[in-house]
């Protein structure tokens, strides 16, 4: 029995066994490194390997590029060329580093921290931290919905850091605000945000056990 | 600021502005420590992707796969091949001679143009570049130091970032990208970051330029990629300004009219 949030394929509904090429009772390690084996197959030109990547991630990298640009058209977008980015550069995943799935997950994120810094200006910007923040609460209750076990697990550990430490890693990660900006949001005394964002990942990384 | 290990977390999740990018990762290069912390708080920060994955619309799928059957992945080598330094100065087949430019690049218009907008036509050239060429514009490698050359030049590239004289200069590209001058006149030298550049059209390169009193004088050209930071060859010190332009490939004489930027040095 397997928990389709411990794996990595099947964030979109497929049967259990569908394009799965090791097995549905395979835990998380075993899909971290299926989706490792995937982007080599990607290097060497495998579209199949591509489509399996593509069908694992997809959710959870249209989900992050949702909730960073906000608009779906742009997210999609993000998406797109993210996804193209990993297939392109898919030589140069290096498992020694951290997953396959942090990797894919951080050029999303970059593609979507890119798009909003250069979209930044004025409907964006404008919007007061205390609107965001009710658009966020609304947003994770609707998503609440939907949450797998690992969110589920992730939102507990989110939890478990202080107030201004969670809301600085939200701010700059799901916000995609730099540091000095969370600063301004937060009124915290400029430099120090950095250091709520690093304190409250390196919890993150603790509490989730993180093992890199 | 006292502290430069204090930005491994706001590095890791892509919250720091461009220069404080770069800088970090200079100091990566050398900080072994930083880029263990960094992979794992990165580790840690991708996993707040669980909390909402949305699925995306059906067409997506397809149009990302037909995208990739016609994207060459690009080959496993120790470091990226289009990250390296930039080659000298243009000497190869010299173009477009009849755009002998009356002068956007230099003196008076690139002074007035101090105002912070590229010029319509790169805007335009940069558009089509995103729109022809989709995902396959920009390389963001999360596990490399990709944008950081690492050659002789990174060292003098970390010595004008760091310089205590540094000036920066920055504008912003329509299509989102963003390219920042830092010069220090006390070292001569400056360096051109770019962040989300858009690829040069097929077949060009963005070659760099240094507008001195006799005109504007090749600096060197853009590696691929869309987050550089490139070493200009020549004195910085000397000169008014920055220019970037659309260049056949192997660089040209002078610098293509169309498709140019000037990012002036506002001396007081």
């Amino acid at each position: 029995m397997r928990l389709v949030s411990d794996t990595m394929p099947g964030e979109t509904g497929a049967p259990p066994g569908a394009g799965d090429p090791v097995g549905s009772d395979a835990g998380a390690v075993d899909a971290g490194a299926r989706l490792a084996a995937c982007l080599r197959s990607c290097a060497r030109g495998d579209s199949d390997s591509f489509a399996a990547l593509y069908d694992a991630c997809s959710a959870r990298a249209y989900g992050l590029a949702v909730r960073v640009v906000r608009d779906r058209a742009q997210a999609e977008e993000v998406t797109q060329e993210a996804f193209l980015e990993v297939w392109r550069t898919a030589a140069r995943f290096d498992p020694e580093r951290g997953s396959a799935l942090s990797w894919v997950m951080t050029i999303v994120h970059r593609k979507a921290v890119d798009r909003v810094r250069s979209a930044e200006a004025a409907s964006r910007r404008d919007v007061t931290y205390h609107q965001r923040n009710q658009q966020v609460e609304h947003d994770t209750t609707a998503e609440a919905a939907h949450a797998s076990l690992e969110a589920h697990r992730v939102r507990g550990a989110l939890e478990a850091l202080t107030p201004v430490q969670r809301q600085a890693v939200e701010l700059a990660y799901l916000g995609g605000y730099t540091h000095t900006e969370v600063a301004g949001l937060l009124d915290l005394p400029l430099g120090t945000a950095k250091t709520r964002i690093r304190d409250g990942l390196i919890r993150l990384r603790d509490a989730l056990g993180v093992t890199r | 600021m006292s502290d430069v290990h204090a930005l491994s977390g706001a590095y890791a999740i892509d919250a720091l502005d461009e220069l404080e990018r770069a800088r970090f990762e200079q100091h990566l290069a050398e900080c072994g420590t930083c880029r263990t912390e960094v992979d794992s708080l990165r580790e840690a920060g991708a996993l707040l992707a669980e909390l909402e994955p949305l699925t995306p619309p059906a067409g997506l799928r397809d149009r990302v796969l037909a995208e990739a059957a016609t994207v060459r992945p690009l080959p496993p080598v120790e470091r990226p091949a289009d990250a390296g330094m930039p080659v000298g100065p243009g000497s190869a087949s010299p173009v477009e001679q009849d755009a002998v430019l009356p002068t956007p690049l230099h003196g008076r218009t690139a002074r007035t143009r101090s105002g912070r907008r590229w010029p319509t036509f790169v805007a335009a050239a940069a558009a089509v570049a995103v729109l022809g060429a989709l995902g396959g514009v920009a390389v963001t490698q999360p596990w490399s130091q990709d944008s950081t050359t690492v050659t002789a030049g990174e060292s003098r590239v970390a010595a004008v970032l760091g310089a205590d004289d540094a000036e920066t200069y920055t504008q912003q590209l329509d299509g989102g990208a963003s390219v920042s001058v830092v010069r220090s006149v006390a070292l001569g030298e400056a360096v051109v970051v770019t962040q989300g550049m858009p690829a040069a059209p097929d077949g060009s390169v963005y070659e760099l330029w240094l507008n001195q009193d006799s005109g504007m004088v090749a600096a060197g050209f853009m590696p691929d990629g869309s987050d550089n930071e490139v070493l200009l060859s020549g004195d910085a010190a000397t000169a008014s300004g920055v220019g970037i332009s659309v260049e056949p490939q192997g660089g040209s004489p002078e610098p293509t009219l169309d498709g140019a930027v000037v990012i002036p040095f506002e001396a007081a």
